[in-house]
């Protein structure tokens, strides 16, 4: 029986995405066994990280600044707007280098089932945002879930009233983790594959 | 084209059964509870979904093995290439993650269906025509997702987004209609694509069907009753329309998840519902043979028919080995006798399954 410190720290690991009880319990063996080296760096690493992550607040992106660095970089073009679920999409697309707008990170998609509603979305802000002007276009990429589309269309209603383009990327994105698989050029053709929001 | 070297490792009461020298036409004899819908069932593994029992993946898993199974057949092409190696099962630490490899390699189950075209009828479908509504569209998918692999995720999306709008309308509070635009608007479009596969299914069936002769096999005609329009713009008005309704009874009352396959016997155009048990049975035949000649479409075909032939008279029966031997598929039968078989057994392999086991007959 390991001590309760390990088994703290094994059941906070195994919580990691793709990880799990028997993988975690394998990573703390590995650490502990390099308690000088590799546990200390991923001490800072992680301490690093908490001490200046921070969430955009104007788009929703993680980064260890606010404004975070694609909204304050002079070089993005201000009129086009990627609108994702999540961080992990924005992160996904941007790797791909073909979208050089800004983003914004809605935070999850609309489920009834999973009581998620509009408002718990930061879809005013998005609203916001494009009411203030200044944005010709937004491209809804979304997940090809339901769920997905489903936000997808109830944003593209939202902003009907403005003057910008919609448009939608032809198959929505695949889904959350798989996402990391794709290699860039699939993700760079879905982007130029986009088309108007009927 | 042939399975054979199928085996099956602890999957349900078989802890290493092998079959081996698989024919065009197979026998599985032996006593009820013996296992042999067992080998049907690992051989419907083969086919996308859950298998001709619709189980849970844990309950395949016998008990007294690891926690998981394996099942796996070479299927020969007859073209002169390599067997295809294909295999499914489960893992002891995830019982109800279903694996699926092609010639080794990592695959999901839907790729089975690139390979195979699998059909079946068992003792649990005699009821069909008198069950629920339900029941008949869970048929009907099955079958139209033999035809388009694509049916299955129509049918999955529907049902998401059914669940979604009835969730928002039995709400508290007033429905948000933007919301429940966005949401109907999936509705629809995987509605009409549902009702779409349907309705290809029922036409191809009856063109096929109508070939057949009215003797000795009782021949069913097939129509489709919607529950809603079928084409996505009526389907999405008609969400529109009846919102104020549905919200009263909390649920969707229209669409094609109320659609119904109505079955007549052609000639005495009467319901199937009331004809005879022998009449109902001889019909489903008639509609799983038509349906296995469709469905395989030239991809190689497995007819799974279990206790079929007790049940018909002699007639019936030589007429439907004529119709087995006449067939492209491979034709897996079961029975508790010999005896039934005596027309078609001479050009069979036999094998007497008993307490898990699969010995090879003559
Ligand atoms: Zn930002």
């Amino acid at each position: 029986m390991a001590s309760q410190e390990i088994e703290t720290l094994a059941s906070a690991l195994a919580r990691l995405p793709g990880l799990g009880p028997r993988s975690a319990r394998r990573a703390v063996l590995w650490l502990v066994k390099r308690r000088e080296t590799a546990l200390v760096q991923l001490v800072q690493a992680l301490a690093a990280v908490q001490d200046t992550l921070v969430e955009c607040s104007i788009c929703g992106n993680v980064d260890t600044r606010d404004p975070c660095g694609i909204c304050a970089d002079p070089k993005r073009d201000p009129r086009q707007l990627c609108v994702v679920e999540d961080v992990a999409d924005l992160w996904a697309l941007d790797r791909a280098r073909m979208f050089t707008g800004r983003y914004h990170v809605l935070g999850g998609r609309l489920s009834a089932l999973e009581g998620i509603r509009p408002e718990d979305l930061s879809i005013g802000k998005l609203i916001e945002r494009v009411a203030e002007g200044g944005i010709d276009e937004v491209v809804l990429a979304m997940n090809a879930t339901l769920e997905g589309q489903t936000t997808a269309h109830y944003i593209a209603e939202r902003l009907e009233a403005f003057p910008v383009r919609i448009t939608q990327l032809a198959h929505g994105l695949p889904v959350g983790g798989e996402l990391d698989y794709l290699d860039e050029g699939t993700l760079a053709q879905a982007l130029r594959a986009r088309r108007p929001v009927s | 084209m042939t399975l054979d070297r199928i085996t099956l490792g602890h999957f349900r009461n078989h802890t290493a059964s092998r079959l081996d020298g698989a024919a065009q036409i197979n026998l599985l004899v032996g006593e009820n509870g013996a296992g042999k819908t067992n080998v049907l069932e690992a051989l419907s593994l083969f086919a996308p979904g859950r298998g001709l029992r619709r189980a849970a993946l844990a309950e395949m898993a016998g008990s007294g093995g690891p926690g998981g199974f394996s099942v796996s057949a070479a299927l020969d092409s007859g073209d002169g290439n390599e067997p295809v190696m294909l295999g499914t099962g489960t893992r002891p630490d995830r019982p109800n993650r279903r694996i699926v490899q092609v010639n080794g390699a990592e695959t999901s189950a839907v790729g089975l269906g690139e390979w195979l075209a699998v059909g079946w009828l068992t003792p649990a479908m005699d009821g069909l025509f008198t069950d629920s509504a339900g029941a008949r569209r869970r048929y009907m998918d099955r079958l139209a997702l033999a035809l388009d692999p694509a049916h299955a995720r129509q049918a999955t999306r529907y049902d998401v987004a059914l669940r979604e709008r009835n969730r928002l309308l039995s709400d508290e509070m007033e429905p948000d209609p933007q919301w429940l635009d966005s949401i109907e608007a999936q509705l629809a479009e995987a509605g009409a694509a549902l009702a779409a596969g349907r309705a290809m299914l029922v036409e191809r069936l009856s063109t096929e069907l109508v070939t057949l002769p009215d003797h000795p096999f009782a021949r069913p005609a097939l129509s489709l009753a919607p529950g809603g329009p079928a084409e996505r713009d009526a389907l999405l008005s008609e969400f529109a329309r009846q919102r104020a309704r549905d919200r009263a009874a909390q649920r969707t009352l229209t669409g094609p998840h109320r659609d119904d396959l109505e079955v007549t016997l052609s000639g005495k155009a009467m319901p199937a519902a009331s004809c005879s048990t022998g009449e109902q049975k001889a019909m489903l035949i008639a509609i799983t043979l038509a349906h296995a000649g469709l469905a395989a479409g030239g991809r190689p075909g497995l007819l799974l028919l279990d206790e079929v032939a007790a049940h018909l008279d002699p007639i019936r029966r030589e007429a439907l080995f004529d119709r087995l031997r006449a067939g492209k598929a491979q034709v897996w039968l079961t029975g508790t006798e010999l005896a039934p078989f005596a027309g078609i057994k001479g050009e069979a392999a036999v094998w007497r399954v008993s307490g898990g086991v699969a010995e090879p007959v003559g």
